[in-house]
């Protein structure tokens, strides 16, 4: 059973429906941490030593926030730039994350529709999110495609979100359980397209 | 020769004498009243006569005073006190009066002898109570304001009674004359009666004015000069110049000086202008309390020994009695009554003046002046062993158990604040401005008043008496806010909170690091220490005001703070309830490693120069 570590970095939980829903399926998962980074530094003042210990103890890395101007909120940003040192991460003494599988799990205020070539962003959700994915590549990290949640203030209502939340559960349990291709799951644009390709199937799993 | 050699006695004597007082926790007043004594009547170093001078010389003490309490209230201020004012000193004045007049009339005295003297009694000493009330802090308190308005209405009713003294001579017309050619001189005097009150409005108005457009660019003239002395000069000038007019229209000197310290008040000199007099105020008062002292004449106090006490008792005791009735109707609360009934129950410096403006003026016969003169005395002597009285028997009591019943509280809180101090006041508004149901307690009904004015739901009660907890509805609140201004005080209410309401968490302040873990110990949840963070914010100034660059100020504090954090995880096991040997060893410790850490500006582990924000460089990108 690999250890999951969920990083989840929102600064107005009170307001996201989509995330709290998340964030509840997440710390329902036995072997599943989830730290919600907002809440442990409100002051922004991130201890550097603690935020690398817990990397060292987990195997796969889980990075759960809203998209704010294609990319995530400061909070997370500024863990990244702090945690992830030279010695740690990258550098040849730095290979406390090799190996491990990063995936982001992202909330959008916007349709599935504007993350494509021809849509407004001109961009898929991937593509934007390449600070990251080179990010995980240059510290040997196995970065896997995106889990888009899109017009994530519209999923409850269109009674999308039981669905959604169902799903991430399957991907963190696969996660942990190490039924999740993730080789499959690098190489396709978006996780929520190929889940059912990604997850092997309990019957599949023991075969 | 003589000069110094006064000066030397004096000085002497008031240094030893007030350092004594001070040590026996007794005041500065009796000090000096002692010091006068010393020097006058046991000792006899200095005559009689001579004191007389010193006294009118330090007369001038109480001038000050006045200036310098004028100084302070700004004109919306004495506007905001003028019921009480009216009221209670009117009311204080009167009853007063009446009652020693009746007094004195049943011991057999004409009415007019007796008037002049109920009204001379009547008056307090605005010198003994004033620079008490000061002295203990007690000013802002609602008992220090109401003595002050009596004390002020007092000030001003002495003018019509230096009017009425005349009337009321019975004496023979010749010593009449005479007294009214000793009268310390109204230029005004044989003018008629509407004139004399024009003048004195003119002049008034005149203080006002030249205040306002005379004294200010004067003020900002000298003080461009940048010469301190002169500065000093300048507003002791104006403290002299406002008495000596005032006293040539035959007003209270001390009454002008008053007026012109109201008109500065709202000068933006007026803490320059303070801080420049007050010295000489603390002096002359010291030594006009001497001259109080070294002026009792010992032989005739020896002589009617149980006369005179018995007239200062009964002066003490029919004041206290009016005062302590009027306080009630004001309804002062129960410690406020006894400041003002006790405080003021003595007969005051004018008295020295009237009577013996009396004695010569023909309404009282000499020697009954002397003894009256000597009972007032020996009431200005009692008067700090009455504040005594009030600090050891009347505060203590009003602290843990009072006569004033909590207040009801009709609704429980959310959060029950205990102790709106500086601390407890702020969180109070944070809590209101987030809409939630707040209750506070405090055991200062003023500070209780204050907070209502404001809006604040607050009610006066003691937080560390079990049954209110429970009425202010600890049973249902969530959190309470223990911020009560006595270290030992917290430490129980906390410990009482945690052992008997558990399901409410507990945020305490603390005021050191000890006091932290005493409250832990408590049971209290979520501790910090008052002054920390304010302290870590100056800090941070300091830093920035020495040219660090503001984010590099901030990360400086930050890892000092985490370090203090863990320090206080560390020293928690060495502590044990006290300050100990081992204890002291790791402090130093952690002391040693907090330069370590600020300076290498890293915590432990990797030998990186700079570990912060260093994203991957060139030669990263090619390994």
């Amino acid at each position: 059973m690999a250890r999951v570590l969920v990083l989840f970095a929102h600064p107005r939980t009170d307001r996201s429906v989509a995330n709290t829903a998340l964030v509840a399926a997440a710390r329902s998962i036995d072997g599943v941490e989830l730290v919600d980074l907002y809440a442990e530094y409100p002051d922004f003042d991130i201890d550097i030593d603690r935020e690398q210990q817990r990397l060292l103890e987990a195997d796969i890395l889980v990075l759960q926030h809203p998209v704010y101007w294609y990319s995530c909120p400061a909070l997370l940003k500024e863990w990244l730039d702090l945690v992830f040192e030279h010695g740690f991460a990258y550098g040849s003494e730095g290979t406390a994350l090799a190996g491990k599988p990063m995936l982001q799990v992202a909330t959008c205020g916007t349709a599935r529709e504007a993350y494509k070539k021809r849509g407004k962003y001109q961009n898929e959700l991937r593509t934007l999110f390449s600070p990251f994915e080179q990010t995980a590549k240059f510290c040997d990290m196995t970065y896997l495609a995106p889990f888009g949640v899109f017009s994530a203030e519209d999923a409850k209502d269109e009674k999308r979100l039981d669905g959604i939340v169902t799903d991430y559960h399957r991907v963190l349990t696969a996660l942990r359980d190490g039924t999740l291709d993730l080789e499959k799951a690098a190489a396709a644009p978006l996780l929520n397209d190929v889940l059912d390709e990604v997850i092997a199937t309990p019957e599949q799993a023991a075969v | 020769m003589g000069f110094f050699q006064d000066a030397f006695i004096y000085l002497l004597a008031a240094v030893i004498a007030v350092t004594v007082s001070h040590r026996l926790g007794l005041g500065s007043v009796l000090g000096y009243l002692f010091a006068g004594i010393a020097i006058g009547p046991v000792l006899g170093v200095v005559a009689g006569a001579e004191t007389e001078t010193v006294k009118h010389f330090a007369e001038f003490g109480v001038v000050i005073m006045l200036f310098l309490i004028g100084l302070e209230l700004e004109p919306q201020m004495i506007w905001r006190m003028r019921w009480q004012l009216l009221g209670l000193g009117g009311l204080q004045v009167t009853l007063t009066t009446a009652t020693l007049t009746a007094a004195a009339m049943a011991a057999g005295f004409a009415w007019q002898t007796a008037l002049v003297i109920g009204m001379t009694l009547a008056l307090s000493s605005t010198a003994i109570v004033l620079q008490t009330l000061n002295e203990k802090g007690w000013m802002r308190s609602r008992g220090g304001q109401s003595s002050f308005s009596v004390l002020l209405f007092q000030d001003i009713a002495v003018i019509p009674m230096l009017a009425l003294l005349p009337l009321l001579a019975v004496g023979d017309p010749a010593a009449m004359a005479a007294g009214n050619a000793g009268h310390q001189g109204s230029m005004l005097d044989g003018f008629p009666g509407w004139f004399q009150t024009l003048v004195i409005v003119a002049t008034i108005a005149f203080i006002i004015l030249s205040g306002r457009f005379l004294v200010r660019p004067a003020f900002r003239l000298i003080a461009a000069s940048q010469m301190r002395e002169l500065f000093t000069a300048a507003a002791l000038l104006i403290v002299v110049s406002t008495a000596l007019l005032m006293d040539l229209v035959g007003v209270s000197a001390a009454l002008g000086a008053f007026l012109a310290g109201v008109v500065l008040s709202t000068s933006e000199y007026r803490h320059a202008i303070e801080s420049d007099i007050e010295p000489f105020k603390g002096l002359l008062l010291g030594l006009f309390f001497i001259s109080v002292g070294a002026g009792i004449d010992f032989g005739l106090l020896f002589s009617e020994f149980f006369l005179i006490i018995g007239i200062a008792l009964g002066i003490i005791l029919v004041k206290a009695l009016v005062l302590l009735a009027l306080a009630g109707i004001f309804r002062l609360p129960w410690q406020d009554t006894w400041m003002f009934g006790l405080g003021l129950a003595q007969a005051g410096e004018f008295a020295f003046v009237l009577f013996g403006f009396a004695g010569s003026s023909g309404a009282i016969a000499g020697s009954l002046v002397e003894i009256l003169i000597l009972s007032v005395a020996v009431t200005m002597l009692l008067t700090p062993l009455l504040f005594i009285l009030f600090e050891r028997y009347v505060l203590p009591r009003t602290v843990s158990t009072t006569n004033r019943e909590a207040d009801e509280i009709p609704e429980p809180g959310t959060v029950v604040i205990a102790g709106v101090g500086r601390v407890g006041q702020i969180i109070a508004r944070l809590l209101m401005a987030e809409n939630y149901k707040i209750v506070v307690l405090d055991h200062d009904p003023n500070l209780v008043e204050r907070m209502r004015q404001t809006g604040v739901h607050s009610y006066y009660g003691d937080a560390t008496r079990p049954d209110l907890l429970e009425a202010a509805g600890l049973g249902e609140a969530e959190v309470l806010v223990a911020a009560l201004d006595d270290q030992d005080q917290q430490t129980a209410l906390v410990r009482h909170v945690a052992e008997h309401f558990p399901k409410c968490r507990i945020v305490a302040r603390a005021f050191d690091r000890h006091h932290l873990y005493e409250l832990e110990k408590a049971g209290a949840h979520a501790i910090e220490r008052e002054a920390f963070e304010g302290a870590l914010m100056l800090g941070r100034r300091t830093l920035r005001e020495l040219g660090l660059h503001p984010f590099r100020a901030e990360q400086k504090v930050r890892a000092f703070r985490r370090h203090d954090m863990q320090t206080v995880d560390v020293l928690r096991e060495y502590w044990g309830g006290a300050v100990g040997k081992k204890y002291l060893t790791a402090v130093r410790e952690r002391l040693d490693e907090l330069m370590q850490v600020m300076r290498s500006d890293r915590l432990a582990g990797k030998n990186l120069p700079d570990r912060e924000w260093t994203p991957p460089r060139g030669e990263d990108a090619e390994r």
